[in-house]
């Protein structure tokens, strides 16, 4: 019981949908599902056109609103939610105008527009923001460019730039390597992998691409829905949350070592 | 001279000012509409309020502020409509447009006394501009100004990735509001200056020009009111000098400026 309320604590349940339900006008698109991600959860999501993928994105992030059932981010039921800086979300490409007179400094930068700014001026701060997170994207030499201007694939790294700039605990990508050559799909898989491991982020990321879902996620999807089907992966599993723990508190060590035998094993000489 | 006497007269110098202030509004508000895909709206308000001020005349009211909240109301006509017919979003002003001009004539017809006047808004008439029209489009340049200063990051947000702007907690439908009231705002107010007729094309012809020459959105910003601030004042110097009418002047001056811009950036924003 005890692993049990750790593993609550240390893998929070970042998304939950319960008995979601969703049509277009007659066309029931999603029906009754159940699906959770916790923390650290990569999820890859995969269906064929019109299996309802970018649907059940647009209804997590609030874009849409089921027909039935709940949806909660963080705990807290989306029509409620307030915190969106937690969440970087990047659209599936061409939602904008490749004439759009904006550089791509100005796009990072509005990532950082959000509710709880209003009024709020962009400063020093939000300047070094920007810069990190065009430095995490490798395109600091483009930030003077016109968004237009650019490639698929550095417009793709803009828009993951402008999702970072905030620090989120939870990235949500629809289809980010579309219209995208392979090589520079597989960069991109990459650095996406990268941050799953080292930066604590979750990952919900709807794909077409059989081939990277597999290659990272596994071959079996652990939950299907209609024709949707995700795909999973906990970063490291438990034994990080333990490690993090570790560091943290004596207390926290001290539950881990009771509840955990193979811990207490190793720092047995300490117990 | 000519010039010196024009600059000197009252009337001119009326003009002047009124022409100053809607050269910064009427950009500033229509960037966001061309940037939106919106740009026949300035037209379909025009032409809605022109209704309002025919009933303005028609009841005895200070005709601007009856084609204001003609054009207030038609804005949020509009966005009911355009969410009825999402993927046809031009049909709403379409619609609303000739509902406008319907109602505009059926009241043209019922006073027909007016008719002079009525042309006056129709094609502009900016050497009549009295107290009252110079203290609305002041107070209605300080209200555009003050919400671009303060809200402008959230505007940009919201045109360029609408979708965007919602996830990251923006109130999008109080910002749509938001846009339809200051455009309704800014064109009620500017009818005097160019006409209803003639309207639009100060909303959208500077964000034409900027598309051509800016690299950033804040070039953008003021390239749209340098380049009506040129067209507004060199349009009212020569209109007043041949004794052309202002408003066509203006927006012919404006086109002109477009077609330089064009013919000496052959190719440069192709947006690929």
């Amino acid at each position: 019981m005890l692993q049990n309320q750790m593993g609550d604590a240390c893998h929070q349940d970042i998304i939950s949908l319960e008995g979601v339900t969703f049509s277009y006008q007659q066309q029931r698109v999603i029906t009754d599902l159940d699906f959770s991600v916790k923390e650290r959860d990569f999820v890859g999501l995969i269906g064929s056109n019109g299996a309802g993928k970018t649907t059940l994105l647009r209804m997590i992030v609030g874009l849409l609103k089921p027909e039935s059932g709940v949806i909660r981010l963080f705990g807290e039921p989306v029509s409620r939610f307030k915190a969106w800086d937690r969440i970087g979300y990047v659209p599936q490409k061409n939602s904008f105008n490749p004439l759009f007179p904006a550089t791509v400094r100005e796009v990072v930068l509005s990532g950082l527009y959000g509710r709880n700014k209003i009024f709020r001026s962009i400063g020093k701060a939000d300047q070094i923001k920007c810069e990190d997170a065009l430095h995490a994207m490798n395109i600091e030499d483009l930030a003077g460019k016109r968004i237009g201007q650019l490639s698929g694939g550095q417009q793709q790294r803009v828009f993951l730039a402008r999702a970072l700039i905030n620090n989120p605990s939870l990235l949500i990508l629809d289809e980010p390597t579309v219209g995208i050559d392979t090589e520079t799909q597989e960069g991109f898989f990459h650095m996406i992998k990268h941050m799953h491991q080292h930066h604590n982020i979750t990952f919900l990321m709807v794909s077409h691409d059989m081939d990277m879902i597999r290659s990272y996620l596994g071959e079996r999807p652990v939950a299907e829905s209609g024709k949707l089907k995700f795909y999973k992966k906990h970063s490291h599993e438990l034994q990080d949350c333990v490690e993090n723990d570790l560091t943290h508190s004596l207390r926290g060590l001290r539950q881990q070592m009771e509840s955990r035998k193979e811990v207490v094993a190793v720092v047995g000489d300490i117990g | 001279m000519r010039l010196l006497e024009i600059l000197g007269s009252e009337f001119f110098q009326r003009a002047l000012i009124g022409g100053v202030l809607i050269g910064i509004t009427a950009p500033l508000i229509g960037i966001f509409l061309v940037l939106r895909r919106l740009s026949m709206i300035g037209d379909t308000l025009s032409h809605v309020s022109i209704a309002g001020v025919a009933l303005g005349f028609l009841v005895g009211v200070y005709p601007v502020a009856v084609g204001l909240l003609f054009a207030i109301a038609a804005s949020f006509a509009i966005e009911k409509l355009r969410k009825a017919y999402k993927t046809y979003a031009e049909l709403s002003i379409a619609i609303i447009m000739s509902g406008g001009v319907a109602l505009a004539s059926i009241l043209f017809t019922l006073g027909k006394g007016f008719n002079v006047n009525v042309n006056g808004y129709l094609f502009g008439s900016i050497y009549t501009l009295g107290n009252i029209d110079l203290v609305t489009i002041a107070i209605v340049t300080v209200v555009v100004l003050i919400a671009m200063r303060t809200q402008v990051k959230e505007l940009f947000l919201l045109t360029f990735d609408e979708d965007a702007a919602a996830v990251s907690g923006l109130p999008v439908r109080f910002y749509n509001v938001m846009i339809s009231v200051l455009t309704a705002l800014v064109i009620s107010a500017s009818i005097k200056i160019v006409g209803a007729l003639l309207v639009s094309a100060l909303l959208t012809i500077p964000a034409a020009c900027s598309l051509i020459i800016a690299r950033s959105f804040r070039q953008t910003i003021f390239a749209v009111v340098i380049i009506g601030e040129l067209a507004v004042v060199f349009g009212l110097l020569i209109a007043g000098v041949w004794n052309l009418a202002p408003g066509g002047t203006i927006v012919l001056l404006l086109i002109a400026i477009l077609l330089v811009l064009i013919l000496f950036k052959p190719g440069l924003r192709t947006g690929s």
